[in-house]
């Protein structure tokens, strides 16, 4: 680079060139890849469910807590919902989902559809007193029973995180629809520890904490496979059906927190703010200008290519851009230019000590990189903590205050280092002694 | 050249001032905590054509949806209302609308944010955890940065003075929050916290700049000048960039002030009073307090 400042020059131009055309929203790059919009600037939801994971051991929750973001990711796509981002978090005992909506007007339909998820739990009985074995044959091995007075239900280790698959069955012998379902290996094996341990008492069967039945188990089932008829209609059995192919919850979740945002409120706000970092720049191109003359004419240039890059890897990297985002980005604009203020004082002084000006400028940048480094590093350490003890919309923020302290400062080192070898020439008369 | 190092009983008396005033605002007044901190409803709706006053609003609220604890205030410019009562469920939340949507034909919501108790206080939790951790990765970083300047003082008084400057500029803004809080409802939420812990990161650039130059010119004068003037000249050579590296951020800020997004208002004005009070702290406070940790120490 030392060499031939101006073929590197030229090729940081183009690819600032190439971002900007891509980074911009109408036209070509729109149309390769759209821009992706948080939940304030389009409208949506974030909405945070809280997880019970009391009847979940402690070995489990996070296979549980993995599972249920799956089940809910593919609940939420069912509902035709571009782009939801679904994750969630655990400290200790608690563990929280969270799904964020982005562009749906509609929000009490998704709570509903979301919510509405069946919970399915296998529970062993304790009956008090004696029970009745109904007089109904099936073929099934599970034979239907009415419980009579008090009865104590002990949650089994099997739930819906196990079921693979539900069909529509009949009963062959009433005909009366039934939900066929099918656990995978580990359920099968749960399934059959649990109908051995368990012959000839019944085996209660939850859905969405309500009993649907309570059937004797005759003998232990290997093969994994479970008949479940609890008097459903033709309806309600494909409505099982359907939810049970989607997936299962394999713990409860209750709707704690909900933030919505109608597009109309968030339409405003992000052309305010563009607005406010589009003068933003030009007040510090012109005070670069006016305070450092031919050197903040190349400190302007540098930041214009460092704008267009870094929105560049914003979308590269499909940064979600929300309003804290874009403010993220607008605050780093004031302080990209930071290292170039060090370097251009450093330059200055050089220059008074008599240096030529092509040392100047390279000692310069030798010697202010220490505090270029150390203030740039004590932002990032603030963007890093930032990410990782906040949720969604402040995340977003320290995203792209990072990423932009990380292009600023190949921005402000190189491009502008490029700039100077390229166009600062030592005058051809030597210095003066 | 400016004697700053002298007069440095002057700028501590300032700061001490500041701070306690920031300190006692704080302990008397506290934060007015948003919804999202402490828990609750945060409900925007828009109803035209009515020429709705606050009060109807109210009145409505409490004798058709018995909410008796809104506190209702009104954009007028557009005939939208923000309401903000205790956390409520989700059918809770449906069937207020499709009350009100009787009530009123044009009823839209614009915005509704339910946040309950144990959410907020989750959020609050993690905001002190994360401050505290600046607070303590920044200072020991600067420590570490500055380990090799380790004579005449040792580089863990880098790392203390640099938490002491940064619990400076980060008490000042957040009195002037309490007081704000206290006189003009001002609310603490994420955006604010978010201001704080920027702050802090940005008002340390000033600060690290000046340790730089003291660290330069101690390694190349070493034991001809005595350690004050080393510090006093020090500030002087960094004056111009300690204050223009901040001057370009708060042109930003100032923009976005004047004419950035209203709901960034206080999120701004934060940063602005911080990163101006760090300007202040790493030449007036930073510096001065370096020569005070070394007073017994030959140079």
């Amino acid at each position: 680079m030392r060499r031939h400042p101006g073929l590197f020059l030229s090729l940081i131009i183009i690819l600032a060139i190439i971002a900007g055309v891509f980074v911009y929203p109408k036209g070509v790059g729109e149309k390769v890849e759209p821009w992706k919009l948080g939940l304030d600037l389009v409208g949506g939801s974030h909405l945070v469910y809280q997880i019970d994971l009391s009847n979940v051991s402690s070995t489990d929750q996070s296979s549980v807590i993995a599972g249920l973001r799956d089940v809910i990711e593919k609940r939420v796509n069912l509902f035709g919902i571009s782009q939801p981002d679904i994750y969630t978090s655990q400290s200790g005992n608690q563990a929280q989902l969270f799904v964020d909506l982005a562009g749906i007007t509609n929000i009490s339909d998704a709570i509903n559809e979301i919510g509405q998820t069946p919970l399915l739990q296998f529970e062993t009985v304790v009956t008090a007193a004696s029970t009745t074995p109904s007089s109904t044959a099936s073929s099934s091995p599970l034979n239907a029973l009415s419980a009579a007075s008090t009865t104590q239900y002990i949650p089994t280790n099997l739930t819906g995180q196990y079921i693979t698959g539900a069909t529509l069955t009949f009963d062959p012998t009433t005909n009366a629809p039934t939900v066929s379902i099918s656990f995978n290996s580990q359920g099968a094996t749960l399934f059959q520890q649990i109908t051995a341990a368990n012959v000839g008492k019944p085996l209660a069967i939850f859905l969405d904490g309500q009993l649907i039945e309570a059937p004797t188990v005759q003998q232990a089932i290997s093969g994994g496979q479970a008949v479940i008829s609890g008097g459903f209609t033709v309806a309600s059995a494909q409505q099982l059906v359907e939810r049970f192919n989607a997936g299962a919850l394999p713990a409860p979740i209750t709707l704690e927190s909900q933030q919505t945002i109608s597009p109309s409120l968030g339409s405003n706000s992000p052309d305010k703010l563009i607005v406010a970092g589009i003068i933003g720049t030009l007040l510090v191109m012109l005070f670069m200008i006016f305070y450092y003359r031919l050197l903040g004419i190349f400190a302007a240039l540098a930041l214009i290519i460092y704008i267009a890059l870094t929105l560049g890897v914003f979308k590269l990297i499909s940064v979600t851009l929300s309003l804290a985002g874009l403010a993220g980005f607008v605050l780093t604009i004031g302080t990209a230019v930071d290292a170039n203020v060090l370097i251009f004082e450093r330059i200055k002084e050089e220059l008074k000590r008599g240096l030529p000006k092509s040392s100047a400028i390279e000692e310069g940048f030798r010697r202010a990189w220490p505090s270029i480094r150390d203030s740039n590093t004590s932002t990032i350490i603030t963007s890093i903590i930032l990410y990782f003890f906040t949720s969604s919309f402040v995340q977003g923020f320290a995203l792209t205050l990072g990423i932009g302290t990380l292009v600023s400062l190949f921005s402000a080192i190189t491009t502008t280092r490029l700039f100077l070898r390229f166009f600062l020439k030592d005058d051809k008369t030597p210095p003066k002694a | 050249m400016l004697n700053i190092v002298g007069h440095k009983k002057i700028w501590f008396t300032l700061s001490i001032i500041l701070v306690g005033i920031a300190v006692v605002a704080i302990a008397t007044f506290g934060f007015q905590q948003s919804a999202e901190l402490k828990g609750g409803t945060l409900w925007e709706f828009k109803v035209t054509g009515q020429n709705l006053s606050v009060a109807d609003v109210q009145s409505e609220l409490v004798n058709n949806l018995h909410i008796t604890d809104a506190q209702v205030s009104a954009d007028t410019g557009d005939q939208s209302f923000l309401v903000i009562f205790g956390s409520i469920s989700e059918p809770v939340h449906q069937q207020y609308i499709s009350e009100l949507q009787e009530v009123w034909p044009s009823f839209q919501e614009l915005s509704f944010q339910s946040i309950s108790a144990s959410v907020g206080a989750n959020l609050r939790n993690d905001s002190i955890i994360a401050i505290i951790l600046v607070l303590v990765g920044i200072s020991l970083y600067i420590a570490f940065a500055f380990r090799k300047a380790s004579r005449p003082i040792s580089s863990w008084k880098y790392g203390w003075i640099t938490l002491l400057t940064l619990f400076h500029d980060v008490a000042i803004p957040a009195g002037m929050l309490a007081i704000l809080g206290h006189f003009a409802n001002v609310q603490i939420n994420s955006d604010i916290i978010v201001a704080l812990l920027v702050v802090m990161g940005f008002s340390v650039h000033d600060t690290i700049v000046v340790f730089d130059r003291i660290r330069e010119n101690l390694l190349n004068h070493r034991g001809k000048v005595p350690f004050a003037t080393i510090i006093n000249d020090s500030v002087n050579q960094t004056l111009a960039r300690s204050i223009n590296t901040s001057l370009t951020l708060i042109l930003v800020l100032l923009a976005l002030y004047f004419v950035g997004p209203a709901d960034l208002q206080y999120f701004v004005l934060t940063l602005l009073v911080g990163v101006t009070t760090g300007i202040y702290s790493s030449i007036f406070i930073a510096s001065p307090a370096l020569v005070l940790t070394s007073k017994n120490e030959s140079v």
